[in-house]
């Protein structure tokens, strides 16, 4: 039924010196492949020739579970995808669901609390990124300093709805429970406290000059190539592209705030190289934190779920696309509804699908420890890829 | 009077088995041993992250002797499966276990890994549980469950450590069994 | 481009390639036949600078598969466009179109792998998610997920 699986890379072009070639296989069990991820890397020395990703190790069968179990419950599932921004893709699936309904409004106040969860997210998602980054470059100092302030996003969370991780918070309608004065004011803290440790961050690795060396013209993405193979978020814009949803395709109420859109600019090295994907998430956490503190500052009283979609979720009959700008990149979801209450279809369109599946194409010629450079600058994460 | 070396029985049910000298070169090798348990980097989804902030400032498994996670199973003692383990992966995760060296222990964290977590009805490509398929000492549950309730899966592993004798070579009634069904 | 001008240059450059076009703005799709598909993914990438493939999703609707494209311009700021491609669920034979977009490569193996729809043309059309010796599409509608896989017990509840 399936032709011979093949995980060979092309052989190398012949040339005067014959020199040993090696079948290199890394992971899918690897310290710095971040998550189940394996690569067959076909090597002349320490050049890699060509390399063949192997994806698939963690599909736990996303979409099945959303064609049997009810709306609702397909939220949780949504959590585990991409793992580390568990509200974006909460927030991309209630979205899709309520676009299902016609004249749907979400209380003002529930949109408020979405976009503060969803950039506090952001900022965790990118400290994690920033520390393991460093950490697989060789620097395991900035891996403790992220993880601290991430404590911090995380325990404001937990406050929130319970969870630490997989939080299962924004629903189709709303938010699953409202947040106090007490979360409000430990979210204005984390504010007042995160400013100056962004700092922190850039002073520890951006200008240190093994850092620079290790990142800065390599892993080139040229700009046509990043758009062929679909890919979004700090990926493209590391390559000189200012495209951002929550400017460009406004939704929830993100055209309420003021924020700029960090993009690339090859200071270090060339455009679009590793280092450039780094400092738009560097810059990105600043940019979050401004969006935070203009929500927190507007957030209004009411309810915080719609009355229209309280109770079993049975959306009419209908087909919704939606996007999300999340930290990798564009989570869109497609759902199809037959007007009961399990959906018919949903799919999952994965950032890091696409970002991971052009790395054969950028890393030929490089070394292999630039090959883990690269993996850490696409910032993949394997539930995603796989769903 | 302790017997020479040549007539010391090593069987589990000889009377010379729990005399003193063994049971202090007992604790002394169990004491040294569970302090320093090196877990095996295993992290595969999102149970990854909480073991990650286990390893972090905030709660330090290190305190614990735990500190250096290897990458490579031969110079590892205890692999945390944390993730979900899929049909994909399985042979995997078998060659890796085979890989490490005894004395090792197996914590199975995470409800995916326990018994298949919210994955257990309709995901066809992923393993029920991650017993089906190396024997586990210690199961820790929670979605994903708290660092501090990986560290105390870490005590109980600890705790199986401190019942263990030196002379008994294969870790008899102590090593876990496969669950078959 | 809005969907009404893709619309009239898909006409244009291969008359009778469009089965249907549906100008809802919320989700403006044009249906496609298989046999031109490849030749219209050209033009709407070419002429119609739609350089961005977001999505291919796959959908059992019983008698037909679906392949619904979700295309976009990486420039443009508007909703966009769907472009479905149906065939019989007997002969889901669909050509490729991984020299237009690079990324439909993956996106084509992962079809075939959940939902059996075959690219005429792929260059390695193996599955990608599921484990190499899987047997069975997944996602069909009548899918029954393996008992035993080497021996380990499947379905337990």
């Amino acid at each position: 039924m399936n032709a011979p699986h093949t995980n060979t890379p092309a052989a190398a072009p012949s040339s005067d010196v014959r020199s040993e070639e090696m079948l290199l296989n890394m992971g899918p069990q690897h310290p710095s492949t971040h998550g189940v991820f394996r690569v067959v890397i076909r090597t002349d020395g320490e050049i890699v020739l060509d390399s063949e990703s192997h994806v698939g190790y963690l599909h736990r069968c996303f979409e099945k579970h959303c064609e049997s179990v009810s709306f609702l419950q397909s939220v949780l599932y949504t959590d585990r995808l991409d793992y580390l921004t568990s509200m974006g893709n909460n927030l991309a699936f209630s979205m899709a669901v309520e676009r299902l309904y016609p004249d749907l409004k979400i209380p003002e106040r529930a949109e408020h609390i979405r976009v503060i969860c969803a950039e506090l997210n952001r900022i965790a998602s990118h400290l994690l990124a920033i520390g393991t980054y460093g950490m697989d470059i060789g620097a395991i100092t900035p891996f403790l300093y992220c993880f601290r302030d991430r404590e911090k996003i995380l325990s404001i969370f937990e406050s929130i709805c319970g969870q630490r991780l997989n939080y299962n918070y924004v629903r189709p309608g709303g938010v699953a429970y409202d947040i106090d004065d007490s979360m409000i004011a430990a979210i204005k803290d984390f504010c007042g406290y995160f400013r100056p440790k962004a700092q922190e961050y850039d002073d520890l690795l951006s200008n240190n000059d093994i850092f620079v060396r290790r990142t800065a013209n390599v892993g080139v993405l040229p700009k046509d190539l990043a758009i062929s193979y679909g890919v979004t978020g700090p990926s493209l814009r590391g390559s000189g592209l200012k495209r951002d949803l929550r400017r460009d395709a406004p939704y929830s109420i993100y055209d309420r705030f003021k924020f700029d859109i960090p993009v690339g600019t090859g200071e270090k090295g060339t455009l679009g190289d590793c280092y450039d994907r780094y400092m738009v998430r560097v810059r990105e956490m600043i940019e979050s934190l401004k969006i935070v503190e203009q929500a927190v500052a507007q957030i209004p009283d009411g309810p915080f779920k719609s009355e229209q979609l309280k109770g079993k979720l049975r959306p009419p009959k209908g087909e919704s696309f939606v996007r999300v700008e999340n930290s990798r990149g564009e989570l869109g979801f497609y759902v199809i509804s037959d007007g009961k209450d399990v959906a018919a279809r949903v799919k999952c369109r994965a950032p890091s699908f696409h970002n991971i599946s052009l790395l054969s194409d950028i890393s030929k010629g490089c070394m292999i420890a630039d090959m883990v450079a690269i993996i850490g600058s696409l910032d993949i994460v394997m539930g995603e890829v796989d769903r | 009077m302790a017997e020479s070396i040549q007539e010391i029985n090593l069987n589990n049910d000889s009377p010379t088995r729990d005399n003193i000298l063994i049971t202090s070169v007992d604790q002394l090798v169990n004491w040294t041993r569970r302090s320093s348990v090196w877990p095996m980097t295993f992290g595969l989804a999102c149970c990854a992250i909480e073991m990650m902030a286990t390893g972090a400032s905030h709660y330090d498994i290190d305190r614990f002797g735990s500190g250096p996670f290897r990458a490579t199973p031969r110079q590892a003692d205890l692999m945390i499966v944390a993730g979900t383990v899929s049909h994909k992966m399985a042979p995997r995760v078998k060659r890796l276990y085979d890989q490490m060296p005894e004395p090792k222990y197996v914590m199975a964290m995470g409800a995916c890994t326990v018994c298949g977590g919210p994955y257990i009805k309709h995901g066809y490509h992923v393993l029920k549980g991650v017993d089906r398929l190396i024997p586990v000492d210690v199961y820790v549950p929670g979605c994903p469950p708290r660092p501090e309730a990986l560290l105390e899966g870490l005590f109980r592993i600890q705790d199986k450590m401190k019942r263990e004798r030196v002379l008994d070579r294969e870790r008899k009634g102590l090593r876990p069994k496969l669950l078959v069904e | 481009m809005t969907p009404e001008k893709i619309h009239d240059a898909l006409n244009a450059a291969h008359p009778g390639a469009v089965l249907a076009f549906d100008p809802n703005p919320k989700l403006p799709s044009i249906k496609v036949a298989p046999s031109a598909w490849k030749a219209a993914a050209k033009t709407l990438r070419d002429a119609c600078g739609l350089d961005y493939l977001v999505c291919l999703t796959s959908v059992d609707r019983g008698a037909e598969l679906e392949a619904i494209y979700t295309l976009e311009t990486m420039g443009e700021t508007r909703a966009p466009i769907h472009v479905r491609v149906l065939v019989p669920r007997e002969n889901p034979v669909i050509p490729t179109v991984e020299d237009v977009w690079r990324t439909a490569d993956w996106h084509e193996r992962e079809a075939w792998d959940l939902m059996g729809i075959v690219f005429e043309g792929h260059h390695n059309l193996v599955r990608i998610l599921c484990a190499e010796d899987w047997e069975g599409h997944p996602l069909r509608k009548d899918y029954k997920s393996p008992d035993t896989y080497h021996g380990i017990k499947n379905n337990v509840t």
